[in-house]
């Protein structure tokens, strides 16, 4: 008996400890709380709910079941605006962070100085203008008289110089582009901080073997990177699925519908026809899809780490 | 590094705790107001302007000062009444309009496009009771009749929830310099010899249309060109959402296919759908292309720019000595239903429509007609001027009886999200003038359903 009395009153101290530990954590969570349901959690639910109604946004609404979802799943325009957000993953994602890698194991490989600084700075300035002035600044540079084509005549190749945004064929990749010049600096930047954590004895080591540029890269850069690069491909897909300032001032969706994406689809059909049952539909499918790709990469970038 | 909850426990409690509050949201009441017209106790129909102070509100769109002219001249003239304007573009406060509407405090006077469902929702006022108190049914009846709805959502008829601050009108400008230098003398009197002149300036290495498509301005255009083959009444039934009406005309087709074939000929812009309406104005006016289609509202602009090289006139009938039909509409703005100073606001409408200085001002900033009473004097123009060419078409169009709305006006939807990204493949030979039309008329029946 004796013996377990001060068991117990320690046991009642711990527990009392923790409580008061656990209330502590959620008072600092609370103000986070708030903020994320009512910004997040609570507008996520009214999605869902309106996504099921045949609703303008003001009057009475209609419940329509899954009519919404089959619309978003068999209209052939919504359709092909998902495929066209899937093209711009090549924009968005593959470019940026190819060519960041490479620029940051480049970087990586000369002298810190003024000029890596510059180089650094020149390459992040793309992610520091907004999409929508980007978008606009871009469009003058696609058009007839403009910078591209104007550069292109100067060397020479005034024979391919044409309206890049007017044209079927070449507006998708060029609204792309768009894309990949403001997201390049940030891949860079992220990949370059990412490689100074890599232990520098990593390098000495395999230089010491003798293995050259290439294979420093892919024995040492790339696996040492694998976490930075599963986040850049988490930011750069979701930017990708769901674009939409870049193409609003650039093409809204044009010529025809060669550059239609979901989010100017969903904003039409939201707020220039009201039908905000359809409009909530779509986004849920565009959450799930970016989900559903964005998932696998996370569990990718763990697993690896065991 | 994780985004994302590492724990798969955690994971799998969120989607459980999601779906039990997804599913309370659902089962819960159903999103929406279930009554329809608001019923705010209104102030009873007076015709006199109170003596009160009063500021009115009104939500305009960007780059459309007649507003601004108009309710300075009405301060000036009633001290008492101050106006507080609010500017956004056309796109966005198209979006917002019936969210503004339905707020606890509206603007007064709005401008609205497209009724849509404003009238079956309650939003906006219905006002007759001022037609009957200031004697509106001396306008003209076709002027007013797209101003109309029905209860069951029709435009064209039924009670009057809309006024214009100007009625415009569109047609063909012409650079009468570039005419004359390919040997054109005078505007082209049916489509055939407009066809010609295209023609012409194609031969003549001048750009024979000037227009962009990246926003849809081409579709005054083809819109004029339909006009000339479709039957009238048979068109506004259409954009009036009368029930079994089709945009899949014979006329409509017709009008459709000689867009396609001009665009095969290569009239229009190589880089059409690159070019808005910016651009557009901006390439016209510094001397590109023989023809543009626009309305009225660029009357002033284009004078200013071209001086005297410039002429405008109606769009062409198909045969000679057919009448004239062409796209006009009202400026529209409606009364909020819940705007507290609905006296004031019809007063200041009808002092637009009726008073000397209000109708020169509209025509002065506008090169709108100023609609109202026909037996009321014309504002004042200089003669020959572009502003009184257009004045004299608006009059023209009015005896003619040819005057229809605007097709992009038919839905709040079918501009953006159907008749722009169609017309871009029809001004670029993408589709033919039969698809184009198809495709309008089952987006159309879509939105109405």
């Amino acid at each position: 008996m004796s013996t377990r009395a001060p068991l117990i009153t320690r046991r009642v101290a711990v527990s009392a400890a923790a409580r008061r530990a656990t209330i502590a954590a959620w008072l600092l969570l609370t103000p986070a709380l708030i903020a994320y349901i009512s910004f997040v959690i609570w507008p996520l639910i009214l999605g869902v709910q309106y996504s099921f109604y045949d609703w303008n946004g003001i009057g009475p609404s209609t419940w329509v079941g899954f009519e919404n979802y089959l619309t978003v799943v068999t209209d052939p325009t919504l359709l092909a605006s998902i495929a066209n957000a899937f093209i711009l993953v090549a924009f968005f994602t593959v470019i940026p962070v190819g060519v960041g890698l490479m620029l940051a194991s480049l970087i990586r490989t000369m002298k810190a100085g003024p000029f890596t600084t510059i180089s650094q700075t020149i390459l992040f300035l793309p992610q520091i203008i907004p999409l929508a002035a980007a978008g606009i600044a871009w469009s003058w540079m696609y058009a007839q008289t403009g910078a591209i084509n104007q550069f292109l005549s100067a060397i020479g190749l005034g024979g391919i110089t044409r309206s890049w945004l007017a044209g079927y064929d070449t507006a998708l990749p060029a609204v792309g582009l768009i894309g990949s010049w403001v997201l390049t600096g940030l891949c860079t930047v992220l990949l370059l901080t990412g490689i100074s954590k890599i232990d520098g004895s990593l390098y000495e080591a395999i230089r010491l073997d003798g293995a050259g540029w290439w294979r420093e890269f892919f024995t040492i850069t790339l696996p040492g990177l694998r976490q930075e690069i599963a986040v850049l491909i988490t930011l750069t897909v979701i930017a990708a699925l769901s674009s939409f300032d870049i193409i609003y001032t650039s093409t809204q969706g044009g010529p025809g519908r060669a550059t239609l994406v979901p989010g100017i689809s969903i904003f039409r059909i939201g707020f220039t026809q009201s039908d905000v049952g359809l409009a909530s539909a779509f986004g849920i499918v565009l959450m799930v899809l970016v989900l559903a790709v964005v998932l696998p990469i996370q569990r990718l970038s763990r697993t690896s780490d065991r | 590094m994780t985004l994302f909850r590492t724990r798969r426990g955690g994971t799998g409690l969120a989607v459980v705790a999601l779906s039990a509050i997804a599913a309370a949201a659902l089962t819960g009441c159903a999103p929406g107001s279930s009554g329809t017209a608001s019923t705010t106790s209104q102030a009873p129909v007076s015709t006199e302007l109170t003596t009160d102070d009063v500021v009115l509100t009104i939500a305009d769109e960007t780059g459309f000062p007649v507003t601004d002219k108009l309710t300075e001249e009405f301060t000036k003239q009633h001290p008492n009444v101050t106006f507080n304007i609010t500017r956004d573009t056309f796109q966005n406060l198209t979006a917002n309009a019936p969210k503004l509407l339905a707020s606890d405090t509206p603007p007064d006077l709005i401008r609205l496009p497209t009724l849509g469902d404003t009238v079956k929702d309650g939003l906006v006022a219905n006002l007759d009771p001022y037609f009957d108190a200031y004697g509106w049914d001396k306008w003209p009846a076709s002027q007013l009749a797209p101003l109309r709805m029905t209860e069951d959502g029709t435009r064209g008829s039924g009670s009057l929830y809309q006024l214009g601050l100007g009625y415009s009108v569109t047609g063909i400008y012409m650079n009468t310099k570039l005419a004359s230098q390919l040997g054109i003398t005078a505007p082209p009197q049916t489509l055939d010899e407009l066809e010609k002149d295209l023609a012409i300036a194609k031969a003549g290495g001048v750009q024979p249309i000037m227009s962009g498509d990246k926003d849809g301005v081409v579709n005054f255009v083809v819109q004029a060109a339909m006009n000339q083959y479709a039957d009238k009444d048979e068109f506004l039934s259409w954009m009036f959402n009368e029930k079994g009406a089709t945009f899949d005309t014979e006329g409509n087709v017709k009008g459709a296919e000689l867009i396609r074939k001009w665009a095969d000929a290569g009239y229009f812009p190589s880089d059409i759908n690159a070019i808005d309406y910016f651009t557009f104005n901006s390439n016209f006016t510094g001397g590109q292309g023989l023809f543009a289609w626009n309305g009225n509202w660029e009357a002033a602009n284009y004078q200013k720019a071209l001086g005297s090289d410039v002429t405008y006139f109606l769009a062409p009938p198909a045969t000679a000595g057919g009448k004239h039909v062409a796209m006009g509409a009202a400026n529209s703005f409606s009364v909020a239903a819940k705007s507290k100073h609905l006296n004031e606001i019809a007063y200041f409408l009808n002092w637009v429509h009726t008073d000397e200085k209000a109708r020169q001002i509209i025509v002065d900033v506008t090169g709108a007609s100023p609609g109202g009473d026909p037996s009321l004097a014309l504002p004042s123009v200089e003669s020959g001027s572009l502003i009184g060419q257009a004045l004299e078409m608006s009059s023209q169009l009015g005896a003619e009886d040819g005057q229809v709305d605007f097709m992009a006006n038919t839905t709040a939807g079918i501009y953006a999200g159907s008749i722009i990204p169609e017309s871009q493949l029809l001004v670029t030979s993408q589709i033919t003038g039969q698809e184009f039309v198809e495709r309008v008329q089952k987006f159309y029946e879509g939105e109405v359903g």
